[in-house]
């Protein structure tokens, strides 16, 4: 269970990302945020693998509270969420490959069941044979698959995903919201800040939405 | 402790593939590190050679007495007993002025003598001394210098001990040279990692959010610094070899004219790993610093 509890953020210069949002998200959740630019998603997102910490008000993964978390314990919660960013974010001088192990790396996986991992997702973002390619050599959508296959390599029980199409053509768009459904299906916890909650109609996600940094609907 | 291993062998991997991965930067660091670290190297190899050279010249030490053109053979007899009465002596041996111009025609100086008629040396008599005790000798100096008869005293390892004495001077310039060169190397490591850093912010920061701990990313940029250690060790050793071998024949020759032969040897086994291992703590310490101010900034 993830609750945020009267969050409030305000960055320096008094800039209030969110304001007041109280919310839960149940273990095994799809959820869809949407909003404008500026509405506070992206914000939220990054609150719960503590990239932001709140101004006030509490975040709670299970029985741990993220916004009071030492700075030293944060690797270990992120080991626990994949990421998948507008961005891929993928390192350029490394191959599709090294990238996707890199979290296995430093999560310390034997270099055997590293492996295996490591082709179990590329089977399942459709990259298998394209391993050895640097990101470079990749389109737009299969990179943004191999940020996916990184972020779900380590299998997390939550995943947070920030504007993930945002670059891509609409098919592509479509593969990635599929992708993003294969792993809910799996239990695994999702959350996607989009502008574009049409992808995700099939499967009629939980859907909130978010304004000047307040929870509008839900 | 595998998966210990297991990251410090791909941190190690890393490190040596981003220095492979810009040849002539690593080329010129370890050059820099190199030369920077063989002065010191050198100077201490250098002087260690000179000390061994002054321990094989001078031998045992030996004082000789000059007696003065007056003192006849009973003088010499009554100087011979005093010697003979005196606790700290090992030996002793008399040396007559005509035996004294023999050795000294002998010597190659024939031809400068050939113009004088009369023996212009003094008998003499050569003291070995019990110990190398330096007191004992300027305290039995002065004695002797004070019988009848004696006209001069010379203390024959005056000029080893004056060597020894520049010898540690030297010492200890090589020494504060090391500690200032080596502070040198550690800014020069520092400001590279700091490059390294900036260049490789956006795999810090993607290694972050993956959940990388502060260790993991700086164990890579550890390696780093003792790799380029490892590297500049190495070109100083390789530079003092060389210098040894091109001041090798010169001094040879230089020794030559005093009548010694000297062989000058370069840095043994142990100096050797001395010099690179200090360079590898140079570098790691560099490192070290680096990363502790430059990752809180990324």
């Amino acid at each position: 269970m993830i609750v945020f509890d009267k969050l409030v953020k305000q960055y320096p210069g008094g800039y209030t990302a969110l304001d007041g949002v109280s919310l839960q998200i149940a273990p095994g959740e799809l959820v869809v945020l949407s909003g404008h630019s500026g509405a506070g998603k992206s914000t939220l997102l990054k609150l719960i693998p503590a990239i932001e910490r709140p101004t006030s008000g509490t975040v709670r993964i299970g029985e741990q509270d993220i916004s009071r978390l030492p700075r030293r314990a944060v690797p270990y919660l992120r080991r626990n969420i994949g990421m998948v960013l507008q961005e891929s974010r993928l390192l350029f001088d490394r191959s599709v490959y090294d990238n996707i192990l890199l979290p296995l790396i430093i999560n310390g996986h034997p270099p055997g069941d590293a492996a295996r991992r490591v082709g179990a997702a590329l089977d399942l973002v459709g990259l298998h044979g394209r391993e050895k390619e640097f990101p470079a050599g990749l389109s737009g959508g299969e990179q943004q698959r191999a940020a996916i296959a990184r972020a779900f390599v380590n299998r997390p029980s939550i995943l947070i995903a920030d504007e993930p199409t945002a670059h891509l053509d609409p098919a592509y768009a479509a593969e990635i919201a599929e992708l993003f459904k294969s792993f809910n299906g799996a239990g695994v916890t999702v959350l996607v800040a989009t502008h574009d909650v049409s992808l995700f109609r099939h499967w009629a996600p939980r859907r909130i939405a978010l304004a000047r940094g307040r929870l509008m609907e839900e | 402790m595998r998966n210990w291993l297991y990251l410090h062998s791909r941190a190690f991997v890393q490190a040596l593939k981003r220095l492979g991965g810009q040849p002539f930067g690593t080329l010129l660091s370890a050059l820099v590190m190199g030369v920077a670290l063989a002065l010191p190297a050198g100077g201490y190899i250098l002087l260690d050679n000179i000390a061994v050279l002054a321990r094989g010249v001078s031998g045992t030490p030996e004082i000789s007495l000059f007696l003065d053109g007056k003192a006849d053979s009973a003088r010499a007899e009554a100087i011979e007993s005093r010697l003979r009465a005196e606790p700290d002596l090992a030996s002793f041996r008399f040396v007559p002025r005509d035996e004294a111009l023999k050795q000294l025609e002998s010597s190659g100086l024939g031809d400068v003598l050939g113009g004088i008629t009369v023996n212009p040396l003094p008998d003499a008599f050569v003291v070995t001394l019990r110990g190398d005790d330096p007191e004992l000798f300027e305290t039995l100096s002065a004695r002797i210098r004070g019988w009848p008869g004696v006209a001069h005293v010379q203390l024959d390892s005056a000029w080893v001990k004056r060597l020894s004495a520049l010898v540690g001077l030297g010492r200890t310039v090589v020494l504060v040279l090391a500690v200032l060169l080596g502070l040198t190397l550690v800014i020069v490591t520092f400001n590279t990692i700091r490059l390294q850093i900036l260049t490789q912010k956006n795999e810090i920061e993607v290694s972050r959010l993956l959940g990388a701990t502060d260790r993991f990313i700086r164990r890579p940029f550890y390696w780093f610094g003792g790799l380029q250690g490892v590297f500049g060790g190495l070109v100083a050793l390789g530079a003092v070899w060389i210098g040894m071998d091109v001041l090798a024949e010169p001094v040879a020759k230089v020794a030559e004219t005093y009548g010694a032969a000297v062989a000058l040897g370069g840095p043994g086994w142990l100096e050797s790993l001395v010099t690179v291992a200090f360079a590898i703590a140079l570098g790691w310490l560099g490192a070290a610093i680096s990363v502790r101010r430059h990752l809180a900034e990324t």
